[in-house]
């Protein structure tokens, strides 16, 4: 397999599930058995997917990423900027590879789940056209060498979230739902889109390469590293609303109106890990604020949700909020520089929190729809490969050892251990414990109140059963997926397998020494005390990667600083772990504590959480509230002032007219009518002289003869 | 080679007039289908040109960069006066990228609305003669290359449009026609003195003879201007006054803020085929205008106040939204929409680039198919259910699924989503505006105006969820999915709507080089 089959391979893998969506939205109506198209489709994508993984990874490891541009929009030479020209293009790293199978792989185990899942839906078909196109759009962002493809796609996803959350349209809460989400990720992508704009306005391209070239020659945006910052934060708004970060996380929660199993695939492992997917894209222009920025975002939106999810009772919203704080570590590794790290959570949490969110479609199909973890208890006994598996991922992403999970959060929490030893931030590693903590604790209450005592819904439970191998292998697949095995061969540390070490590779950063954090700078002894004081352009070492077998990340003091830092996080995350699951078994289990009177002395603790810190409430009377005001406001100053004026002009010209028809009427046309009445009044005074009598006229004759007579003489 | 195709598209229908009076009162069908008939053959005719048209040609302020031009005297009538030799006004007429994309609307969306128009029951003959009136207007305005010529076209078109509104209207249809009526009466008397003033200030040479002219591309050449003309290039203050006169004629049509109110009255009361030709054309007619005359004749007052141009597309963009927002009548806030869609071309205009020109120019495409296609959709559902109320309705979607599907291309293509057509006008006017290097004021007004698109959403699916989403109500079980006439007329612009979306190329190659000849224009003087 070279370049150029790579690029076909990925094209083909691109456009198979546009070519499900568009045979299964046409005629899956027609024929009903058309959705087994679809799931043929995404199959074979998974073959080709699996088959691209290895290839690259085995033997193109290290080999630069395989790109082709396809130009799509040719404005020539053009007036005052020169060559305009649009590219799309297509880009293969060790990166795309994970990201492509593990979408393709999910995407593939939902569609199977979902044929037994989704049986009797009225539009059965359409789910599956559906599916198809959300799996063309996540392609898109997987495959995409520039911005702008990036922004395309990204729009797409919108659309087929938008189409999925909504697929009950029926229930208004599900309507609400999706248009809730697509106008929330709009406004993280508004932020998206001015960053495009000042990169395009700068650098005249998309393409990162191109961008991160230009970067590295040192031209930025409005000639400013503050302008750069911007650039970088503006550009990951769109992964804020996306990955559904705080402030914009509200959406997601709701978004669980969708079919269980579509929560999965888009609201779990895929569609919101595209924000993250798009950091980790950025990640070298991004400057040191932008990274604590971005830091900083993500550990309010790992803390804040975990704190919601201890007090939620339907089981989807836990695990919705759950997916908020993974999806805050993942952007918080980011930002504390752990790029490999927080990639590497992405792909661990992607299978465990399909499997659950699977798992827990699976309860709620036993349990004849229902979402309530309060109905729920003692089903282990009915559901035991569900349960077996839910536990797995509950290890996992409570980080036990042994666990995908346990290396990936390990490494984060190191990360940003080793982060606040460097930089003094000590926040994001007390954060990451916290959060470890509180992970641990609702997960395992999740599984206690739903999985063991005694089922509370006893007619409910009566008619429960394990779902049919359609549904319970997947399950177990993302179980499997959800042990250490696969990444490393040493169940304590990432580091030095083979994920981490040689295909997840840290990229340079490519923003000027003086923009970045300290310690991505390789310290020169001595001189660079000196050089940076009168010259913030220094050149940075970049043969020191050549050293020994060890991979150095970001300099050589980042990495012992990460080394010495693993031991010690790694203890105290193992401790909170258990920690977390020990209270929680001790509460939900042993009941040492007596819950209601527990809650009632922590009452506006407990509703703070339970009403997720109001942040709907806020928002809806704050944001919402003010837009509809001014919408009712600008109508009525249309309907009357706008367009008063309009209507008032004409009913000026009316008086006017009016007025001046007053004055042709009684004036103008009044003096030729009173002359006529004049003439008239002549008339009948002279009839008068017309008698017709012989007599009369000759007594007038006689008469004017006289009076000529007297004139004349 | 040419065959008179401009001539013949656009007085074909003038002939098909004759044609419809001359037949008989009761042949509603055969008028019909004549209509279509006429309204078909300058879709084939428009076909013709787009095949013959040359890609690589400027055109805008050079003559030989027209296509299919066509110059006759027209009337020539010799005063005797010194200073007014002779007043001679041509029939001028020839197409560049400006126009090409406008023709082959006109041609597309009058093909649509003839057909749309079956539903016409009342004085089906009047109706139909008025409407090939209406549609020869149309190209007349978009061909003409001589400012006379221009403006009788321009008013042409009003007479037909204020019948169509006031005879075939709704409730309030009177009301409706005068305001439109008078409100574009308004707008033409301003570019009737412009056109005027404009004529007493420019010469050209004609066998060796300098004469006034009404032609345009003279009044681009500043050289043509005489010396002490009312609007020559040392009246700054008369030609300030001037390019807003024209500005305001034209914005009245856009319609831009705050001349924009004649627009939902005139769009509620009009019947659906007229609606599609009023948002789908008609308002297409103003900003041509603009920059066909305002950038050209005056490009160093376009240069200097581009940034009010893009401040009033800003207000339009966010107005128009905010506006539709509150709307409760369907059509009343597809009509806000516009508004809000037109600012963007605006917004592009002003970024006086090719990026954002193009962006504006293809704008101009876009939101005529795709506005038609919303009205159109406004227009299936009030033909069954003879109300317009948004919150009248509930669950269409299951009632009329293959409807609800143009619905939801014509709805997200209008959202600006990407891989339909709106989306890269819009984005080409935001890269271009953003592109705007001498003024970078205009960053401010296009960060603000991307706003537009959030309020976009949010109205538009707002609306989306009222009528087609939910439980039906029971009032429309009765309701019938799209018939083969419906099909016809919502297939040829979902797929126009798609094919751009992809594959902008089409539209954008087109208007390419005359573009980049108008950015030349606009820049040259600075």
């Amino acid at each position: 397999m070279n370049e150029l089959s790579f690029i076909q391979a990925a094209l083909v893998v691109l456009f198979l599930p546009l070519l499900g969506f568009t045979v299964t939205i046409l005629y899956g109506k027609r024929f009903k058995w058309l959705y087994l198209f679809e799931v043929a489709i995404i199959t074979i994508a998974l073959g080709i997917s699996i088959y691209m993984l290895f290839i690259r990874l085995a033997y193109f490891a290290d080999a630069p990423p395989f790109q082709k541009e396809f130009l799509w929009i040719n404005l020539g030479i053009v007036p005052l900027l020169g060559k305009v020209t649009v590219e799309l293009g297509i880009m293969i790293d060790n990166i795309t590879v994970l990201m492509l199978f593990v979408v393709c792989l999910i995407s593939a185990l939902v569609h199977y789940f979902s044929i037994e899942y989704m049986k009797g839906d009225k539009r059965y078909s359409r789910y599956f056209a559906y599916l198809g196109i959300f799996t063309f759009s996540m392609l898109g962002i997987v495959f995409t060498h520039n911005l702008l493809m990036m922004y395309i796609f990204w729009e797409l996803v919108g659309l087929s979230s938008y189409l999925l959350i909504g697929f009950w349209y029926e229930k208004k809460s599900a309507s609400d739902a999706s248009k809730k989400a697509f106008i929330t990720n709009r406004i993280g992508d508004l932020g998206m889109l001015a960053g495009i704009l000042l990169i395009f306005s700068t650098y005249h391209t998309f393409t990162f390469e191109a961008i991160f070239a230009q970067i590295k020659a040192g031209q930025m945006p409005l000639n400013s590293g503050f302008w750069l910052t911007a650039t970088g934060i503006l550009l990951f708004c769109g992964a804020i609303g996306k990955s559904a970060q705080f402030p914009l996380h509200v959406w997601l929660p709701d978004a669980m109106e969708g079919p269980t199993p579509v929560s999965a695939l888009i609201h779990a492992a895929t569609m919101v890990a595209a924000g993250v997917y798009l950091t980790v894209r950025i990640f070298p222009m991004l400057t040191g604020d932008a990274l604590l920025f971005i830091a900083i975002i993500g550990a309010l939106s790992a803390f804040i949700p975990a704190t919601i999810a201890l007090t939620q009772t339907d089981i989807k919203k836990i695990l919705a909020y759950s997916t908020i704080s993974q999806l805050g570590y993942m952007i918080m590794a980011l930002g504390v520089g752990a790029y490999s790290f927080g990639f590497f959570h992405l792909i661990t949490h992607a299978f465990f929190k399909a499997g659950l969110f699977l798992g827990s479609g699976s309860v709620i199909y036993a349990m004849h729809h229902e979402q309530d973890i309060r109905q729920m208890g003692g089903l282990r006994k009915k559901l035991p490969i569900t349960y077996a598996a839910f536990v797995i991922y509950s290890l996992a992403i409570s980080g036990i050892p042994l666990t995908s999970g346990f290396l990936s959060k390990d490494g984060i929490l190191a990360s940003a251990y080793a982060f606040g030893g460097l930089t003094g931030y000590k926040i994001f590693a007390i954060t990451g414990f916290l959060v470890a903590l509180l992970t641990a604790f609702y997960m395992f209450r999740l599984i206690f109140v739903t999985f063991h005592g005694e089922p509370r819904n006893q007619h409910k439970y009566d008619h429960a059963h394990e779902s049919p191998a359609l549904m319970t292998v997947p399950l177990i697949i993302l179980a499997v997926l959800s042990i250490f095995a696969f990444y490393t061969a040493n169940p304590l540390d990432a580091g030095k397998g083979w994920t981490l070490s040689s295909w997840i590779k840290t990229p340079p950063s490519v923003v000027p020494a003086s923009l970045r954090y300290e310690f991505m700078n390789e310290k020169q002894p001595e001189v660079a005390e000196v050089s940076k004081s009168h010259n913030e352009t220094e050149p940075v070492a970049e043969n020191v990667e050549a050293k020994k077998n060890e991979q150095i990340i970001h300099s050589e003091e980042y990495t012992h600083a990460l080394h010495s830092a693993h031991y010690p996080a790694m203890g105290l995350s193992l401790l909170v772990a258990i920690l977390g699951i020990f209270t929680a078994y001790l509460f939900y289990i042993k009941k040492v504590v007596n819950l209601d009177a527990f809650v009632e002395k922590i009452k506006p603790l407990y509703n703070f959480s339970l009403n997720k810190w109001y942040f709907d409430e806020f928002y809806n009377s704050v944001f919402v509230g003010f837009v509809m005001l001014l919408s009712k406001i600008l109508n009525w100053f249309d309907a009357n002032i706008v367009d008063g004026i309009v209507n008032a002009s004409a009913s000026v010209t009316r008086t006017v007219s009016t007025f001046s028809n007053a004055i042709d009427k009684y004036i103008v046309d009044g003096l030729v009518n009173f002359l006529a009445i004049l003439t008239g009044m002549f008339g009948i005074f002279l009839r008068k002289l017309q008698t017709g009598k012989v007599q009369t006229y000759l007594v007038m004759v006689i008469f004017s003869i006289i009076v000529l007579i007297f004139i004349f003489i | 080679m040419q065959y008179h195709l401009l001539s013949i598209i656009t007085f074909l229908p003038i002939l098909g007039v004759f044609i419809i009076l001359a037949m008989p009162r009761k042949q509603e069908n055969l008028i019909k289908i004549f209509t279509l008939f006429i309204t078909g053959v300058q879709l084939v005719i428009a076909a013709f040109i787009w095949m013959h048209y040359d890609y690589a040609k400027g055109g805008i302020n050079d003559v030989a960069g027209f296509q299919f031009v066509e110059r006759l005297p027209w009337i020539q009538v010799s005063t005797g006066l010194a200073w007014l030799k002779m007043v001679k006004i041509d029939y001028f007429v020839g197409i560049d990228g400006l126009s090409a994309p406008m023709l082959f609307l006109t041609a597309l969306v009058g093909f649509i609305a003839a057909l749309s128009s079956w539903n016409i029951n009342k004085s089906v003959k009047g109706y139909f003669a008025l409407y090939l009136l209406l549609v020869a207007g149309m190209m007349g305005v978009f061909i003409s290359l001589d400012f006379f010529l221009f403006y009788i076209f321009w008013e042409l078109m009003l007479l037909p449009m204020y019948f169509l509104i006031g005879i075939w209207g709704g409730p309030r249809k009177e009301y409706a026609a005068i305001k439109f009526f008078l409100y574009t009466l308004l707008g033409s008397i301003f570019i009737l003195m412009v056109m005027i003033g404009l004529y007493l200030s420019v010469q050209e040479t004609v066998n060796g003879s300098k004469i006034f002219t009404f032609n345009i591309l003279a009044m681009m050449d500043p050289k043509n201007f005489v010396d002490g003309g009312i609007l020559s290039m040392t009246n700054a203050n008369f030609r300030l006054y001037a390019y807003i006169g024209l500005f305001v004629g034209f914005a009245i049509k856009i319609p831009m803020f705050p001349f924009h109110t004649w627009l939902p009255d005139a769009h509620v009361e009009a019947p659906t085929p007229i609606s599609v030709i009023l948002a789908g054309v008609l308002l297409k007619m103003g900003t041509y205008g603009i920059l066909r005359f305002n950038f050209t004749i005056f490009p160093e007052i376009t240069y200097q106040y581009a940034w009010v141009i893009a401040m009033f597309g800003m207000i339009n963009i966010i107005y128009g939204a905010l506006c539709a927002m509150a709307q409760k009548d369907f059509k009343k806030l597809i009509a806000y929409s516009s508004v809000s869609h037109m600012g963007f071309v605006l917004l592009g205009m002003a970024s006086l680039n090719s990026v954002g020109i193009s962006g504006a120019v293809l704008q101009m495409f876009n939101h005529g198919t795709i506005t038609s296609m919303l009205f159109l959709c406004v227009g299936v559902l009030y033909d069954r259910a003879h109300t317009r109320g948004l919150d009248d309705f509930g669950g269409i979607a299951n009632q009329m699924p293959i409807y609800t599907g143009f619905v939801i291309v014509a709805f997200f293509a209008a959202i600006g989503l990407p891989g339909l057509s709106g989306f890269i006008s819009e984005s080409f006017v935001f890269l271009g505006a953003f592109l705007n290097v001498p003024a970078l004021g205009i960053r401010i007004i296009t960060i603000c105006s991307t706003l537009g698109i959030l309020l976009g959403a949010g109205y538009m699916l707002w609306a989306l969820q009222r009528v087609y989403l939910g439980n039906l109500n029971e009032k429309w079980v009765t309701l019938k999915d799209l018939d083969a006439r419906e099909y016809a007329m919502l297939i040829p612009l979902a797929i126009a709507v798609l094919i751009l979306g992809v594959y902008p190329s089409l539209m954008l190659d087109i208007m390419n080089s005359t573009v980049n000849q108008l950015v030349k224009v606009l820049a040259n003087i600075h």
